[in-house]
């Protein structure tokens, strides 16, 4: 079956540079399923998890918007930052996600109403990436890792 | 002359101050790597944002971004990379002399943003109007240390009260060599094209307006981040520079006072042994 390369870079680094089968990816008007020999096409992402599939594993990235390019041999996501699920410390989102409620129950102005939205809605990700991965124990990566 | 004990003392001063120069100039030294390593780890984002943005500038030519359109220059803002501790030699304040000359010699007022403490001190104490400062930059920074500094500027500029933002940053040239520099942001300088005109194009979702929108922000904010990783990996090696040099002044001056300590000890034997020769010459 064909592969498609995939690269995940942040402004600090490269986060991962694989080749996949399968890859689906938060985009801002809906989730985008991306296999080889894809038009090419370039999109801004939402708060989401990017999903890799790889000779039947799956493996999960949590990004926090960005863009993706996509190429027919080539995927590019430019992500503002990107955590793979392996790294996600689900106590600090955890207590993240608390902090945001309190700031939204609190209803301040609208400006902290609507960060307080944000930071909800990443830390919410966060914990669907990290518990997902849980649940399905292992689909660990191959080799790949680029992490400094 | 100093009595033999004094030079002693001062000997040992000497080298304890050697000691801890030493010490200093090997952490610069790696930290001055691990600067370098940054600056290179940001390659692959950099060409990739790039390409997506002179490919978009290319096939679009129609919409232009605000960020893009040059105006009149009726104000300027600059924003000044510095260290925030010194003892690296002449880094900071060769900086700062170039950030003075260019203030003075815009024909318009500037507003200035300091990232870094040196700079903000220097800054404040000859006068300049100051819009934002931001210091406690880390060794290891991210995108998003920058991005508050240059929202201020993206701000500004998007309400007409900015009309050309600057970056003020010693770039690396080696570790020898750092170069006081001042950049253009904003009008943001398209990065150089790859002039060949694709005959495709991408899908655009939601818009190819939207996504240039999204865009240029980041390009921007991660401009002036490269500055400021070039700025660190400048500040190591100049203080590595300066470190080395002030150890090897240290061996220099412990070198003459060993010397005079010798001297000083022959001497007093010196003296000694006639005395000793003058008293038994009596005595017989």
């Amino acid at each position: 079956m064909a592969t498609i390369k995939l690269d995940i870079v942040t402004a600090e680094k490269l986060v991962l540079s694989d080749e996949a089968d399968f890859v689906v990816a938060p985009g801002i008007m809906g989730e985008l399923g991306i296999f080889p020999k894809h038009a090419p096409l370039l999109a801004t992402l939402d708060v989401g998890e990017v999903r890799v599939t790889k000779a039947e594993e799956v493996y999960s990235f949590f990004i926090s918007g960005g863009f993706i390019e996509i190429l027919p041999e080539q995927i590019t996501i430019l992500a503002n930052t990107a955590e793979r699920a392996e790294d996600i410390d689900e106590s600090r989102a955890n207590e993240a996600r608390d902090r945001a409620e309190i700031l939204m129950a609190q209803q301040g102005d609208n400006i902290s109403f609507s960060q307080a939205e944000d930071s909800l809605k990443r830390a919410a990700v966060r914990l669907k990436v990290v518990q997902k991965k849980r649940a399905s124990r292992g689909g660990g990566l191959a080799g790949t890792s680029l992490d400094g | 002359m100093a009595t033999a004990r004094e030079i002693k003392r001062r000997i040992k001063s000497i080298k304890n101050t050697q000691q801890i120069t030493k010490a200093m100039q090997m952490v610069a030294a790696s930290k001055m790597r691990r600067a370098q390593i940054q600056v290179v780890e940001t390659r692959p984002y950099a060409e990739k944002i790039r390409a997506v943005i002179s490919h978009l500038a290319e096939r679009h030519p129609e919409y232009r971004h605000p960020f893009i359109v040059p105006r009149e220059v009726k104000r300027v803002g600059l924003i000044v990379l510095s260290s925030d501790k010194g003892l690296c030699g002449p880094l900071n304040s060769n900086l700062l002399r170039q950030v003075l000359h260019f203030v003075r010699g815009q024909s318009v007022s500037t507003d200035l943003i300091t990232l870094g403490r040196k700079g903000r001190d220097f800054l404040r104490r000859t006068g300049q109007a100051i819009l934002a400062e931001a210091t406690g930059i880390v060794d290891k920074p991210k995108l998003i240390d920058v991005v508050p500094a240059v929202k201020v500027a993206m701000d500004e500029f998007l309400h007409g009260k900015l009309d050309q933002v600057f970056v003020a940053y010693n770039e690396f040239i080696n570790t020898m060599v750092q170069k006081p520099t001042i950049a253009q942001i904003l009008p943001c300088p398209l990065p150089p094209g790859v002039v060949r005109m694709q005959s495709w194009d991408y899908i655009y979702e939601p818009s190819s307006e939207k996504v240039l929108d999204g865009l240029m922000p980041r390009y921007v904010e991660f401009l002036v981040y490269q500055f400021l990783l070039e700025n660190i990996a400048s500040e190591h090696s100049a203080r590595m520079i300066a470190m080395k040099n002030a150890t090897d002044n240290a061996k220099d001056i412990i070198f003459d006072l060993n010397l005079t300590y010798n001297k000083a000890r022959q001497a007093s034997i010196t003296t000694a042994i006639s005395e000793i020769a003058a008293g038994s010459a009596a005595v017989s």
